[in-house]
């Protein structure tokens, strides 16, 4: 429902005085960049996602990174605008209407717009879980390579866009593993925190609605989990 | 399902004004030496002025339960108060269709009903009520289903009525949702046979022993009856949503279109369709385009067009080749370099495209504008019309809730000369292609009084709002008119709003 009032609120914050005016046009892009990834995986998982919805989305997170890194704001690891809050960037009305604020000092809070860059991989979960030791400071926020980043990006709208072709039924394991898959990025998705269970849809957005945990403890238990699998792995 | 439903008459005093003027000359639009006059955009009463006929509430669930055994619960869901009136999420009015004389008008709702009004005949008693509809048949025409191999539910919602022209006594009429498209035959039974031998009166059989004498049964009369009947159902062919279908000129095939794949019918034959459109990419990982809406052309039974989520329109030919991924011809307007920003492609997806009734002509709907495009000129459209150009600057808003994908329905007048579409607020626009005049009339329910001619409504962009206007910021976003039928020959439109369907008449002097 178009909140109408919020307008309003705009238009004061933005007069008032000691505040700072609009937000700069790469803030800008940057939320909604993040709107459209969270619209992206945020599909009604009940019924069949609107296909056309999910292309013309697809199209503007293509379009907006392609720009970004045309301008040469696609760093690997380069801070990106000092002191932006990070949870300013997925709450994205807010971020347009609202001024940017100074730094509010360093919370690793994971971003569902990182989670693109977590895949869940175990090879690319150590790479970023090394990255998070080794830079805790610098903030989940900060992209992995681009190219990382798009694959991840395309190999969640391929996801998105497998479930609606019909699979032939080669083998069930095959089909519910690629179903187990999704549900798992989804989580790794909202929470940006690997974690066992699999909540499901309204599951995840709770984890991330909740302030998320740190990452010095996410890692920890991320390290767990891996030398779980490890043990696992090498039982077998 | 056979649904056999008396014909329904809605208490018409219940809730809308009626009042009829006597039918004479068509309205201004049509006049016959061929010059049609100029839209009214004043308000007043002057020539070209828009009254209600009658607002129709499609019935709720709640009130069908009686007639029918199987309650579903389930869509009585989201139940909420809404002027007065209760409305269920079921009730939503998904598409509306008037047959070739425009003599029935369909509905369908998103809990998967048809709802098939008729046009009251002029009778001397009551000259007055001439162009009043009233419910002629409902029937559930789909089911909600559930994919078990995707685990995902198929909606059965109805996504597009279209009508065969009629050859018989009976109607009938294609609904389609997202999967699959059904065949309805709609038929009148004023009259019974009576005096069977073997069965009594009731319907029990009758015990032989006691059978004397043989009789010869008779048909007598009996109340209107009216039951739809499923004559053919279409199912299997499509894995993405269907969008539109389209009743060939041939009146022998029709087409379906869904987001990648169209697929050509014959109506006699449905386990097989022909694959005619296939855009669908060998790795979906480069899909960048989907296929919106289709339509066979009025009268060439060989050329249909089909429009895309990139504002292109593609023409084809079927007699060029079995499968039409070759275009015939390609529509597409260069892109205003000014008016670029993140949101110029969402806004270009066409959302409905109409062939003109001469053939001629296409039209265009997409997020802001109606464009009309000669078939003989591809780079660019011969008129462009602003729906709610106003909404350009609030885009970003738009696509946070989503309203940007809000697809919107056109439709031309009978002589091709009005065009009309929806907008939100309630609002429907309606532009003379020749007199170039435009107005903006509202479905609502404060504004239907008796005998109360439609105001044109106006939306104020910025500084001072006079005191009809309305402001951009106060404009209603739930509120929205994707749904509009024209009638064939006379100026009478149907407009859905939500879960009611204004019939709106010009006013003849």
């Amino acid at each position: 429902m178009f909140a109408r009032g919020l307008k309003r609120k705009c238009d004061q914050e933005e007069v008032t005085e000691g505040f700072g005016t609009v937000p700069s046009y790469s803030l800008q892009r940057q939320s909604l960049l993040d709107m459209s990834l969270v619209k992206l995986q945020l599909c009604h998982m009940l019924v069949e996602p609107n296909l056309c919805r999910s292309v013309l989305i697809a199209n503007t997170v293509r379009q907006i990174q392609e720009e970004m890194s045309r301008d040469g704001v696609w760093h690997p690891g380069a801070p990106q605008g000092a002191g932006r809050a990070p949870l300013d960037r997925l709450v994205s009305t807010e971020v347009l209407c609202r001024t940017a604020r100074g730094p509010h000092g360093e919370q690793a809070v994971p971003e569902s717009g990182e989670s693109p860059s977590q895949t869940p991989a175990p090879g690319l979960c150590t790479v970023s879980l090394a990255q998070e030791l080794r830079d805790p400071e610098s903030g989940l926020w900060e992209m992995d390579s681009p190219r990382e980043s798009r694959a991840s990006f395309s190999k969640s709208l391929d996801q998105i866009f497998e479930t609606l072709e019909s699979k032939p039924p080669g083998s069930m394991e095959e089909l519910l593993s690629d179903v187990e898959s999704s549900y798992y990025d989804l989580d790794t998705v909202l929470t940006g925190v690997v974690s066992g269970s699999k909540p499901g849809l309204c599951g995840g957005l709770e984890g991330f609605t909740t302030a998320p945990s740190p990452p010095s403890s996410g890692c920890k238990s991320d390290l767990a989990e891996l030398d779980h699998v490890v043990e696992i792995l090498v039982e077998t | 399902m056979l649904l056999s439903l008396p014909a329904l008459h809605l208490q018409t005093s219940e809730h809308h004004p009626l009042f009829q003027l006597p039918h004479g000359r068509l309205g201004p639009w049509c006049s016959p030496t061929g010059s049609p006059a100029p839209l009214s955009c004043e308000a007043g009463c002057g020539e070209g002025s828009w009254i209600l006929v009658c607002r129709l509430l499609v019935p709720t669930q709640v009130s069908l339960l009686s007639m029918e055994e199987d309650i579903d619960t389930r869509k009585i869901n989201n139940s909420f108060l809404r002027d007065h009136s209760y409305a269920t999420e079921a009730d939503i009015i998904s598409t509306v269709e008037f047959n070739h004389t425009g003599e029935l008008l369909a509905t369908g709702d998103k809990g998967g009903r048809v709802v098939i009004f008729q046009r009251e005949q002029e009778s001397k008693n009551q000259v007055h009520r001439r162009g009043e509809y009233n419910v002629y048949s409902t029937f559930q025409s789909h089911e909600p289903e559930f994919d078990y191999l995707k685990s995902l539910e198929i909606e059965e919602k109805i996504n597009k009525i279209r009508w065969l022209p009629q050859q018989n006594a009976a109607y009938f009429l294609l609904s389609t949702n997202d999967k699959t498209v059904k065949l309805w035959k709609v038929s009148e039974r004023d009259k019974r046979p009576e005096g069977y031998n073997l069965k009594d009166e009731e319907g029990r059989l009758r015990d032989p022993a006691t059978i004397t004498t043989l009789r010869v049964p008779v048909l007598r009369p009996m109340d209107l009856m009216v039951e739809a009947t499923p004559r053919r159902v279409f199912a299997n062919a499509h894995t993405y949503h269907i969008n539109s279908i389209s009743v060939n000129s041939d009146y022998e095939t029709y087409m379906s279109a869904d987001d990648l794949r169209i697929n050509l019918w014959n109506f006699e034959i449905t386990n097989q369709s022909f694959n005619i459109v296939d855009i669908k990419p060998a790795n979906m990982e480069e899909l960048t385009e989907v296929i919106t809406a289709a339509e066979f052309h009025p009268h060439h039974c060989n050329t249909f067009v089909y429009s895309s989520s990139k504002g292109t329109i593609r023409l084809c030919d079927m007699r060029a080749s079995a499968l039409c991924d070759r275009h015939t011809k390609f529509f597409e307007e260069p892109e205003d370099p000014s008016n670029r920003s993140f949101f110029s492609e969402i806004i270009s997806s066409i959302s409905d495209v109409k062939f003109s009734h001469s053939g001629r002509y296409i039209m265009t709907r997409d997020y802001l504008t109606v464009k009309v495009w000669d078939l003989n000129m591809e780079n660019r459209p011969i008129e462009t019309y602003q729906v709610h150009d106003y909404l350009r600057s609030k885009l970003c808003s738009l696509y946070e809730n989503d309203c940007i994908f809000d697809k919107f329905e056109c439709v031309w007048n009978g002589s091709d000369s009005v065009i009309m579409t929806g907008s939100y607020n309630n609002f429907f626009r309606m532009f003379d292609r020749n007199t170039k005049r435009d107005v903006t009339l509202e479905a609502s329910r404060e504004n239907s009084k008796p005998r109360a001619i439609l105001k044109p409504r106006k939306v104020c962009v910025g500084g001072k709002r006079r005191k009809d206007e309305i402001s951009v910021d106060s404009l209603d976003f739930s509120k929205k008119i994707l749904h509009t039928a024209w009638h064939p020959s006379e100026n009478i439109i149907a407009v859905a709003a939500t879960n009611n369907l204004y019939i709106f008449q010009d006013k003849v002097n």
